[in-house]
């Protein structure tokens, strides 16, 4: 490294720790701007997946109500996807080749989009606890340095907010109805607690990028900060539905002020990130058929506005 | 409830709304980029937004049962929409040419509803047109885009356009309850709709580069309660939950 790069790293250091916003022409490390182009897009690609899940309950939604607020919802992810991509874009890649990444398998997505969503409760619980979940990261993203991303993100979190609620409302329904109701709930939250938990990613220690992204304030707080936060949050709101948290080990701690709870089964959360999670092949197999099947369509919409072009250049003439 | 002609003309504006609504929502996520998933989406959420509005109209006229009650739990021969809202998603082509061959039906239908003697019929009307104006640009456009494109995309809108062609007549072929309700000033005339249509459509087919082909029109009788065996199917999934979990609330 040059001492010159080095100033400018000095220089670029010193403007996060007054709390600047980076925007997209400034001079940034090269390791910044590909670990959000990383994250953006990780993010991104989290987003679309995320609508195959709930998708797959759209056509069967049991009212009219719900099924206007489903799909309503899972076009507010379409949207997030698109103005993160747009986000990523401003760093220099496109998005042509993030999905192509996404496609490859190179770029990652939440790997809770991975689990199945088997019965009407799940479109009450991924609300409830996966937006509940992802909300956590995203408050914090909002005052993260990259300044396009900070405000996707604000943008993001308000309609998020109002997706937990609906999940947590979707839920309530179910538990103040009938007792094969309250069974489908309870059903989903053991389905989805464990796989919530996991999604702030491994344990400090294990988590190689964490001490970087706190020192450039992508990250403001680590992911057993987070979780910890999550499992007290949740909780009580799992209470108040009277449904039963699946952790026997889960225990109010008086002392640290915070819930006490089991040991997450790492060993699933790393099969399901290398690719061998329930629905894996599944999600990137209808996004790469959606992307197939869509390839004559876009180059219609290209060769047409081509040929138009050229129809008014040759009038002009 | 079937004999109330106001009921059942309810009942063949919301039941093509609901069948073509579930077939675009079919799409949602699976688009061919994000722009135009999200499109279609909306264009959804539009046609179940009237869905709503027809069958609460229709369980107050009934004096029982609600808007779920109505689009949930009746069986096929009840429903009476048209054959073409029921036609797959077979490929982008045929949900383009679908909607445009029912969007260049709906905005002027919508327009005659607005003069409806009935305040509701009306009011739902008022709304639509807006809706409908927006979704007719839209599939307008992809009609263009598609048939000037290139020469694959050409031939699959052609395609499109002579499986979906025939499907188009019955939108006009005008049922009992349809003539009674224009006759008293509540429903739509179909022959001053199709006037509309027709040149909507020639013009749109002319700048797309496609034309109708000149077979019959398909023997369809949705508006009676005969449907296409793809309708056993959209029903099973639109009516799953409340068949398979009856009398509950969600």
């Amino acid at each position: 490294m040059t001492q010159k790069e080095i100033n400018l790293e000095e220089q670029f250091q010193a403007r996060i720790d007054r709390d600047e916003s980076i925007e997209a022409k400034d001079w940034m490390p090269e390791k910044y701007r590909k670990t959000h182009i990383r994250q953006i897009s990780q993010h991104a690609h989290s987003e679309i997946v995320g609508m195959l899940p709930e998708g797959n309950w759209i056509t069967r939604a049991p009212s009219l109500r719900r099924k206007v607020a489903l799909l309503a919802k899972v076009q507010d992810e379409a949207g997030h996807g698109l103005y993160l991509y747009s986000a990523a874009e401003t760093l220099g890649i496109t998005r042509d080749e993030l999905t192509e990444q996404l496609h490859s398998g190179k770029a990652k997505y939440s790997s809770i989009f991975n689990y199945p969503a088997l019965t009407w409760a799940d479109m009450g619980a991924i609300g409830w606890l996966v937006d509940g979940a992802a909300i956590m990261n995203q408050v914090m993203l909002t005052r993260t340095s990259y300044g396009p991303y900070a405000r996707a993100m604000v943008r993001i979190c308000k309609e998020e907010s109002f997706h937990q609620r609906q999940g947590y409302e979707i839920m309530l329904t179910l538990c103040k109805g009938t007792a094969l109701q309250k069974e489908l709930a309870q059903d989903a939250l053991n389905r989805f607690w464990w796989p919530s938990l996991m999604m702030f990613g491994p344990k400090d220690d294990e988590s190689p990028n964490t001490e970087q992204s706190v020192k450039w304030k992508i990250k403001r707080k680590t992911n057993d900060e987070l979780r910890q936060q999550f499992v007290d949050q949740t909780v009580p709101q799992a209470e108040f539905l009277g449904l039963t948290v699946p952790d026997p080990a889960l225990k109010w701690n008086e002392e640290r002020g915070h819930y006490d709870f089991g040991d997450i089964d790492w060993d699933e959360f790393w099969q399901v990130v290398k690719g061998h999670g329930p629905c894996n092949k599944e999600r990137i197999d209808a996004r790469v058929k959606a992307w197939e099947e869509g390839e004559w369509v876009r180059d219609a919409a290209v060769t047409h506005a081509e040929k138009k072009d050229s129809r008014t250049e040759q009038k002009v003439a | 409830m079937l004999n109330n002609s106001l009921y059942r003309y309810l009942l063949l504006l919301g039941d093509n709304s609901l069948i073509l609504g579930h077939r675009l929502s079919e799409l949602c996520g699976h688009g061919p980029n994000l722009e135009t998933d999200i499109a279609l989406t909306n264009h959804s959420l539009d046609l179940f937004g009237q869905v709503r509005s027809y069958f609460q109209y229709a369980a107050k006229i009934a004096g029982e049962g609600t808007e779920d009650s109505v689009a949930f739990l009746r069986y096929e021969k009840d429903y009476l929409n048209v054959h073409l809202v029921e036609q797959p998603n077979t490929d982008f082509a045929h949900v383009i040419c679908r909607q445009f061959l029912w969007d260049a039906y709906h905005l002027p239908l919508m327009k005659a509803l607005m003069k409806s003697k009935d305040e509701t019929l009306a009011a739902i009307g008022a709304k639509g047109e807006k809706e409908a104006a927006y979704h007719l640009r839209f599939s307008s456009e992809w009609m263009k885009r598609l048939g000037d494109g290139t020469e694959e995309s050409h031939k699959r809108l052609q395609s499109a356009l002579d499986h979906l062609y025939r499907y188009s007549y019955e939108l006009f072929k005008e049922s009992e309850v349809e003539k009674e309700m224009k006759e008293k000033g509540i429903g739509a005339d179909l022959g001053k709709i199709l006037e509309e249509w027709k040149k909507t459509t020639e013009d749109i087919f002319r700048s797309s580069n496609v034309s109708p082909s000149d077979d019959p029109p398909a023997i369809a009788k949705g508006k009676q309660g005969f449907h296409t065996e793809h309708m056993g199917f959209i029903l099973a999934q639109i009516q799953y939950m409340q068949r398979a979990y009856p009398d509950m609330q969600w």
